[in-house]
């Protein structure tokens, strides 16, 4: 099994970090994981990508032209890497940013109102960690304690109130489906 | 083992320095390395270690020619346009025989380029971007986990051959994380004697250590020297992996990220019913020739993949001579092959030969 995972936004929406994440919880179920950013001259505002790979057995090439996942935080995300999923392949749109339909039809579609839930939880910073919970609970690939490991490592020397809204986010994000 | 650790590229290169028992760092930061200067300046302090960030790239490889006389381990890391800068140094340094590693984390080219990761630097690495009879020892990884071996394998060939060793990445392994295993800290108690070094003559004949000599006959002693050195390591060093070389109906030649790549395209390959073998050199120089000779005799094409316009195929073309066909494929620029790319060179190939 691999899951090719291309996670695309604005700079600052946290797409880089979501990545981390799941590539540290696959490493912690001992699976093969790859972490690859697009990088650039970029800012805050400009687009941000990376590609994550999971899998059961010793990943080649980290650079993935056909992604099984994408997650599009924004228009312009969605328009530049939709076409280039897998037949059938799962498109997770941030539908608080996205208004419209993508150009494909034989994708499986996911909308998650990732800005709105994190406005109710007081944060739009956690915007990336509802998408996560839903990326998670729609693939199944990693089991979502090993992303809460996860998201406690990387927040290791943060406040533990970001701690737990981050869990709280995760979690809001897995109950949507 | 030590427990795995998800590590960028950039940051296992420096901490596999340190652990090689390296304390001594110069550097002047550029993208797509910059972590690895910034990883250099937080973790050294650490453990007793020097990091200093210089004025310009020339700066720093005459900081290394002076660490170096020390008899001390010592490293920097560039990418191209700053490589270059460093080129005068290294070849002073080449002959004064003294130990150093260069990491390159090699970027789009040539001139300023862009910030993408590219193999373009191929040529300068492997022989000799400075002035004179020199070559350096050069390493090419293809992930992260044997980045940091061959980081910890240039510390100890640089000190026993006396010569900078260069360490070939690029953009890519720079910027990607994968989980990887450390080696343990290397105690600084175990490193090589060196009785060569400038340590204070107290008690001994002083030492003396120069890259030249303006007496032609004794210059051409020197030069020998070299030349002897290189023979032994020519002899000793090369390294190399294959696969899937039996019955394989096309061999693929491909080093660093490219090498990596590969091994992609070939399971793809195979799904394809086409079977491709892959000779990935490990040691860029000493280029292993014999091998690839060796091999280029059971195959009918030996297909070389680069992110250049074709600079190790040189390489590739002398091991081979004529016993197979040398077709390329080449991405320049900063741009990365996918599988899905090669794949489609490798059957049009396969299928071209079929219809003979």
């Amino acid at each position: 099994m691999t899951n090719k995972l291309i996670a695309a936004g604005f700079g600052g929406q946290g797409m880089m970090l979501l990545g981390q994440l799941i590539a540290y919880a696959g490493m912690l179920e001992g699976k093969h994981v790859t972490w690859l950013p697009s990088y650039g001259p970029e800012m805050r505002g400009g687009t941000a990508n990376c590609t994550v790979i999971v899998s059961d057995k010793p990943i080649g090439s980290p650079v993935v032209a056909t992604p099984t996942e994408v997650i599009a935080m924004n228009i312009p995300s969605m328009l530049k890497f939709s076409p280039a999923l897998v037949e059938n392949g799962k498109l997770f749109l941030n539908s608080s940013m996205i208004d419209r339909e993508p150009p494909r039809t034989d994708l499986e579609i996911i909308k998650v109102p990732a800005n709105e839930i994190a406005d109710e939880l007081g944060n739009l910073m956690v915007a990336n960690i509802i998408m996560l919970g839903a990326y998670i609970k729609k693939t199944g690939i990693l089991s979502q304690d090993s992303i809460k490991s996860a998201l406690e490592h990387k927040l290791m020397r943060k406040k533990k109130e970001l701690l737990e809204l981050d869990i709280k986010a995760f979690e809001r994000g897995t109950a949507l489906l | 083992m030590a427990e795995k650790v998800l590590v960028k590229g950039n940051e296992a290169l420096g901490e596999a320095a340190i652990r090689a028992g390296c304390r001594y760092y110069f550097g002047y930061p550029i993208t797509p390395q910059s972590e690895l200067t910034e990883y250099m300046s937080r973790r050294l302090p650490e453990v007793g270690g020097v990091f200093l960030q210089a004025e310009s790239e020339v700066s720093v490889v005459n900081m290394l020619y002076g660490a170096s006389c020390m008899g001390v381990r010592v490293m920097t890391s560039t990418s191209s346009p700053g490589f270059s800068l460093m080129q005068e140094g290294i070849s002073y340094m080449a002959g004064a025989e003294l130990p150093a590693v260069f990491i390159n984390v090699v970027r789009g080219g040539p001139g300023l380029g862009d910030i993408q990761p590219a193999q373009g630097d191929y040529l300068q690495a492997t022989k000799g971007g400075g002035h004179g009879d020199y070559r350096l020892i050069v390493l090419g990884p293809s992930t992260i986990q044997e980045a940091i071996e061959l980081v910890m394998l240039a510390f100890d060939l640089a000190d026993e051959y006396r010569t900078p060793v260069e360490v070939l990445a690029d953009g890519m392994i720079g910027q990607m994380m994968e989980p990887v295993e450390f080696p343990e800290m290397r105690s600084l108690d175990t490193l090589p004697e060196k009785p060569w070094a400038l340590t204070g003559a107290k008690g001994r004949k002083p030492n003396k250590i120069t890259s030249f000599d303006l007496d032609p006959y004794k210059l051409e002693e020197m030069n020998l020297r070299y030349e002897a050195t290189r023979k032994r390591i020519i002899a000793n060093e090369q390294r190399w992996e294959e696969e899937n070389i039996e019955g394989a109906d096309i061999l693929v030649a491909a080093y660093g990220t490219v090498g990596r790549i590969m091994k992609t395209v070939m399971e793809m390959a195979r799904e394809r019913g086409i079977k491709v073998g892959l000779f990935r050199p490990i040691t860029l120089w000493p280029f292993p020739y014999k091998r690839l000779e060796e091999l280029s005799k059971g195959v009918d094409t030996v297909f070389t993949v680069e992110m250049s316009g074709g600079q190790m195929l040189e390489d590739v073309k002398l091991a081979v001579k004529d016993n197979a066909k040398t077709p390329f494929y080449g991405r320049m620029g900063g741009v990365v092959p996918t599988p899905e790319e090669i794949l489609d060179q490798i059957e049009s190939l396969v299928k071209g030969s079929e219809n003979r």
